[in-house]
């Protein structure tokens, strides 16, 4: 099992790899010269020349991946093209408002959604599991965009509870912080509680389908020693992955949550960047999402592999 | 009403209804919008009238006109890149199932690498550079979806490539084509009618996604994406966003209204209603 | 009959009155699963309840639990245990009943043991969650059970997993699960058919010890004859979810009253007494295996320098319990599995390894039919389509001509013409396996390979497809190499016979020769592991075992 694993973690390292070159390489190495594509109308072959210079683009492209690589290792990653600054410095505090944001979903979605999606496929074809259905298929249809209009409509407008934009600076207190996002945060837990919970729901049917329930039902074990004791082990693999998935996704759908609500994020500075064409900004961010969806991925894989009792207790 | 041998659920006949409604609308946008798409007809922000149903946009144009082109645009864009993700993924999925162990590895490994990235920041990432016209928008979103087609399309014909009838067909000497055609497709044809109808629903989302952020379809052109982003700053005072929003909405309902019964038939099995 | 078996009549402990069982679903109402049984159980006693699929013996199990699988509802009838219609208590109560007072052991232990669990939780658990032992007690009790069913090293037995045993353990084990706390009805559900014969005399004896040394009632479901008869004091015959009849087991096993149950009965016996099918010695070898070893993607050999020839009408059969390499020979005979060594000779001409290097008439010349009729046929195409393919493939006939060649065909098979527009979807599994039958004889072959085409049918209907397979190698000329575990199936109708044991050969000859002494010794273990309808068998088999050990 310990062989399984580092294997899965070894090979999610080398994924990242493969990543950061498709993001730096695939970036570098679209047709078009990145100088002459930044200055556009205004290229004269003077500041193309200069341009070229400033980026480094004349020395051989590993090289400059491989900078790019180990400079990011050590934190350095370069500087904004569109206002010289740094770009670590922006990053930190951005980074945090987006973990903030997406920890906050996730402490209240995942619970929810694994409750939620357990007691549907209890009571599979009843009134709840029902009504869950039709409202999770509703909220899965509409973009979350539209989710945030509407939280905004009824609860910023109509009802004057929640700012309409999440203005956080880096001083605003915690409580100020959970108050000003959660808008926001109900966005994001709307959307994904629906595919976790619909995820999840599937999962423990699968398990509850098998004849090892049929079994503990003829053993006449009270239907909640079953779920607890029968199903659940058999279905923590298969709903920790959900999580994972869900929490990746989440992680991933922060960007558009961000710019709705004009949140001081990653995700809406990389839509920005990439409207500025701020390349170094881009592939920072796209990096860091990156790491964070394979990171969970891997966790994912592990968790599943460790709750697997074949692989637990071998033969 | 009966389609592919099987009774039509009621919400199937829905769902039917609402993707026909939205298709009429889309190939007749140009016959029955009493505006063009990108014409400046009235005052901004205009309330509904008798004149304009839904109400005038940010800059004045006609909204039930842009709903309407904007269906063509979505929806047109949708299929086509639904149709692309699964020109490749098919090919390449049963290519996995049936070639060998070693077309399948490379195949795979490179699925999983596409899929451990996240689909949203590749595409900002390619869309960064590449800048957002259609054409790019196409292959990007649909290599990026051909690979969950490519996983099911393989998983699909696997299941199958591994039953005795086809077995049976490699033994008679048939050739590899004879068997994806005969053997393979006809038995691996409804869950992949049922992934594209959700295929399709993911696309036009994600692209209305794009358009919001404002790196899809560009304006002028009407797309329902695109009209929520322009007007939904000012969903308090008009809600005007509602009407593409809930476009949105209510083609992916009918679009899965369709799928859940396809499911449903296919899990049943063959033949039982004949 | 046997007569040292304990017989008590007092105390009735189940009786079913009437019991209807039916399909509903969203569209209305399905079939009718079960209508108008009735059976009394006593103390002791144990009642086997015989059928084909569909006969509904599954149902009635487990609705003597008041127990139906989701769709399925009891509508009609009483089922009183000790006094109490179940059908009156409410879900609580049901409850307190299953696995306390009336336990189930079901087909397949693999599949009803939770995977995450250890056996020891799964076995106490009854006991312990309904209050009747403290842990520590079920635990005494799970180990006393243990070494009564002969589970080896019976004191850690219990804290292994599930995956950790093998299969003919676990079933044991799902018996002791069942016994733990101490039930006054045991329900068996086919629970030695997943089982290779040889484990089957171990776990059925096992099985048998159990009942009679705690004098619990028992319903015995089983589709096996020759099983039921070495356990069971009467026997209920259904069809259709109907009874058939009902007697005391020597009555039902030796004077049937009714037809059907004559015909099960008559086949069965036709089974182990039929007469060897002399062979004459004479002919040159159509398939000539030499030396055939194969191992893949392990240093293990599937299979291991096996030496056979098949003449042109012989019916050789290779008979091995599962993992003894007789599918993996069928692969390698036609190529799916290429060899590693030997040599596979084809009417005089070496075969090449591979599928793909074959000619198409050597890829014609030997076909094959498939165990599971189900998925052998594609159910998108006709019965046109499916016979008429190899016909049009290697012959390179028109339309017209295809047509004709499958009607002929069909009647060959004894299927009406009108079908050949049918798909598989709208046939019986016999009828499916008849245009199996049909598609590899479109081909016109020499040798037909038949893995395993009887073990999915029920018994009337495999002995059906047997005499069709007989008749078309009169009428055709053409050999079979008969893949399969069943013994009876090799005596009625193979001339030769090729014992299989780990991948090895250990016994290759004319049938009566193979199966007469002196015997290689799995030869002998599996003979007379195969049950006979006497209800003596069992006993005799098992103080042969002792002997030799």
């Amino acid at each position: 099992m310990f062989k399984l694993i580092s294997q899965r973690v070894a090979l999610g390292l080398l994924t990242l790899l493969l990543a950061s070159a498709l993001i730096f390489l695939g970036v570098e190495a679209l047709p078009g010269d990145l100088a002459s594509k930044l200055l556009a109308n205004n290229a004269t072959p003077e500041n193309l020349a200069a341009l070229r210079l400033e980026l480094g683009l004349d020395r051989p492209m590993l090289v400059r991946y491989w900078e790019w690589l180990s400079h990011m290792l050590q934190g350095d990653f370069g500087a904004s093209l569109s206002n010289k600054r740094a770009i670590i410095g922006d990053l930190g505090p951005r980074a945090l408002n987006t973990f903030f944001l997406a920890t906050y979903a996730a402490v209240i979605a995942v619970p929810l959604a694994v409750a939620l999606g357990i007691i549907a496929a209890i009571r599979q074809g009843g009134i709840f599991d029902r009504l869950v259905n039709v409202v999770t298929l509703f909220s899965i249809s509409v973009p979350e965009f539209f989710i945030g209009y509407v939280l905004v409509m009824l609860l910023a407008v109509k009802i004057r509870l929640f700012p309409v934009l999440s203005n956080v600076t880096p001083d605003t207190d915690f409580a100020q912080r959970l108050y000003l996002t959660f808008l926001p945060m109900a966005t994001m837990v709307m959307v994904v509680v629906a595919h976790m919970m619909r995820m999840t729901r599937a999962s423990v049917l699968a398990v509850m389908a098998s004849p090892y329930i049929e079994m503990a039902i003829l053993k006449g074990l009270p239907k909640w020693r079953i779920v607890v004791q029968h199903a659940l082990p058999n279905a923590l693999a298969p709903i920790l992955n959900v999580v994972a998935l869900n929490l990746a996704y989440l992680i991933v759908g922060v960007v558009v949550v961000e710019v709705v609500f004009v949140y001081p994020g990653m995700g809406q500075w990389i839509v920005d960047s990439v409207s500025k064409k701020d390349l170094p900004v881009v592939q920072a961010c796209g990096m860091i999402f990156a790491a964070v969806f394979i990171s969970l991925n891997i966790l994912a894989d592990v968790l599943a592999i460790i709750s697997n009792p074949r692989l637990r207790h071998p033969r | 009403m009966r389609l592919f041998g099987h009774k039509l659920t009621l919400s199937a006949q829905i769902g039917l209804v609402i993707i026909a409604v939205n298709v009429v609308a889309a190939i007749l946008a140009p016959f029955i919008a009493p505006y063009p798409e990108a014409d400046i007809v009235g005052t901004a922000w205009g309330p509904p009238s008798a004149e304009h149903w839904f109400g005038l946009d940010n800059l004045g144009r006609d909204v039930f006109s842009r709903i309407l082109y904007g269906a063509r645009m979505t929806i047109g864009l949708g299929l086509l890149i639904t149709l692309l993700a699964f020109l490749l993924g098919t090919i390449a999925g049963f290519a996995a199932a049936i070639l060998g162990r070693w077309v399948d590895t490379v195949l795979s490994r490179l699925a999983d690498l596409m899929l451990s990235m996240p689909t949203l920041i590749f595409a900002l990432v390619v869309l960064s550079v590449m800048g957002t016209d259609i054409p790019v928008l196409i292959i990007t979103v649909g290599l990026l979806y051909s690979v969950p087609v490519f996983r099911l399309a393989r998983a699909v014909a696997m299941n199958i490539a591994v039953l005795e009838y086809v077995e049976a067909a490699k033994l008679r000497g048939e050739g590899l084509w004879w068997i994806i055609r005969r053997e393979i497709l006809p038995n691996a044809l409804p869950p992949l009618v049922a992934e594209f109808g959700l295929r399709f629903c993911f696309t036009f989302l994600f692209i209305a996604a794009l358009s919001f952020l404002g790196l899809g379809i560009q304006p002028p052109q009407a797309d329902w994406g695109s009209m929520v982003k322009e007007t939904g700053q000012m969903i308090a005072l008009r809600p005007i966003a509602l009407y593409p929003a809930g476009a949105i909405a209510l083609l992916t309902i009918g679009v899965n209204l369709v799928v859940d019964w396809l499911l449903a038939i296919h899990s049943r099995g063959h033949g039982e209603e004949v | 009959m046997n007569d040292n078996r304990p017989h008590r009549t007092d105390g009735q402990v189940l009786r079913v009155d009437n019991l209807r069982i039916e399909v509903k679903t969203d569209a209305g109402p399905g079939p009718v699963l079960v209508d108008d049984v009735s059976f009394t159980l006593r103390k002791g006693e144990v009642l086997g309840l015989i059928g084909e699929s569909g006969a509904g013996k599954s149902t009635i199990g487990l609705a003597s639990m008041v127990y139906t699988r989701s769709g399925c509802y009891i509508t009609g009838g009483k089922i009183v245990f000790l006094d109490q219609d179940l059908r009156e208590l409410n879900g609580d109560q049901r409850r307190r009943t299953r696995g306390v007072k009336i336990s189930y052991i079901a087909q397949s232990a693999a599949a009803s043991f939770n995977p995450a669990l250890t056996i020891y939780e799964q076995v106490c658990e009854v006991a312990v969650r309904h209050g009747l032992m403290s842990f520590a007690e079920a635990k005494r009790e799970a180990v006393k059970l243990f070494r009564e069913l002969e589970l080896p090293n019976p004191d850690v037995f219990g804290d292994r997993y599930p995956h950790q045993v093998s299969g003919g353990q676990l079933q044991r084990a799902m018996a002791a699960m069942a016994m733990v706390a101490k039930p006054d009805l045991l329900i068996f559900d086919e629970p030695t058919t997943a089982l290779d014969v040889t484990t089957q005399v171990e776990v059925l004896a096992s099985f048998r010890k159990l009942i009679r040394e705690h004098g619990t009632a028992a319903l015995y479901i089983t589709h096996d004859l020759a099983v039921v008869a070495q356990i069971a004091d009467r026997i209920m015959v259904l069809r259709h979810g109907k009874m058939v009849e009902q007697g005391d087991a020597t009555q039902i096993l030796q004077h049937p009253t009714q037809e059907y149950t004559q015909k099960l009965v008559a086949e069965r016996v036709a089974a182990s007494t039929h007469e060897f099918v002399e062979s004459d010695d004479t002919g040159e070898a159509l398939l000539k295996i030499d030396q055939v070893s194969a191992s893949y993607r392990t240093l293990v050999k599937v299979i291991n320098g096996v030496t056979l020839d098949i003449r042109r009408g012989d019916t050789v059969a290779v008979v091995g319990e599962s993992g003894s390499g007789k599918s993996t020979l069928a692969r390698i005979v036609v190529g799916l599995l290429p060899r590693e060594e030997g040599d596979i000779r084809f009417g005089g001409e070496s075969l090449p390894p591979r599928l793909r290097d074959r000619s198409k008439d050597q890829l014609r010349r030997i076909q094959m039919i498939y165990q599971m009729p189900d998925v052998a046929l594609n159910p998108q195409q006709t019965l046109l389509e499916i016979i008429g393919r190899p016909v049009s493939f290697y012959f390179n006939k028109s339309g017209d001509q295809v047509r004709q060649r499958v009607k002929e065909l069909l009647r060959q098979i004894d299927l009406p013409e009108s079908f050949i527009t049918r798909r598989p979807g709208e046939l019986s599994g016999g009828q499916k396996q008849r245009v199996s039958i049909a598609r590899a004889l479109a081909a016109e072959p020499e040798l037909i390979i038949c893995d395993e085409v009887t073990s999915a049918l029920d018994p009337l209907v495999a002995e059906e497809i047997l005499r069709l397979l007989k008749r078309l190698q009169d009428e055709l000329g053409v050999a079979y190499m008969f893949i399969t575990h069943d013994l009876g199936t090799v005596k009625r109708i193979a001339n030769k016979v090729a014992v299989m044991l780990k991948g090895q050969l250990v016994a290759f000859g004319s049938t009566p020769k193979v199966f007469a002494p002196p015997f290689h010794p799995y030869t002998e273990l599996l003979l007379s592991s195969v049950p006979e309808m006497r209800s003596d068998w069992l006993d005799e088999v098992l103080a042969k075992r002792r002997q030799l050990v």
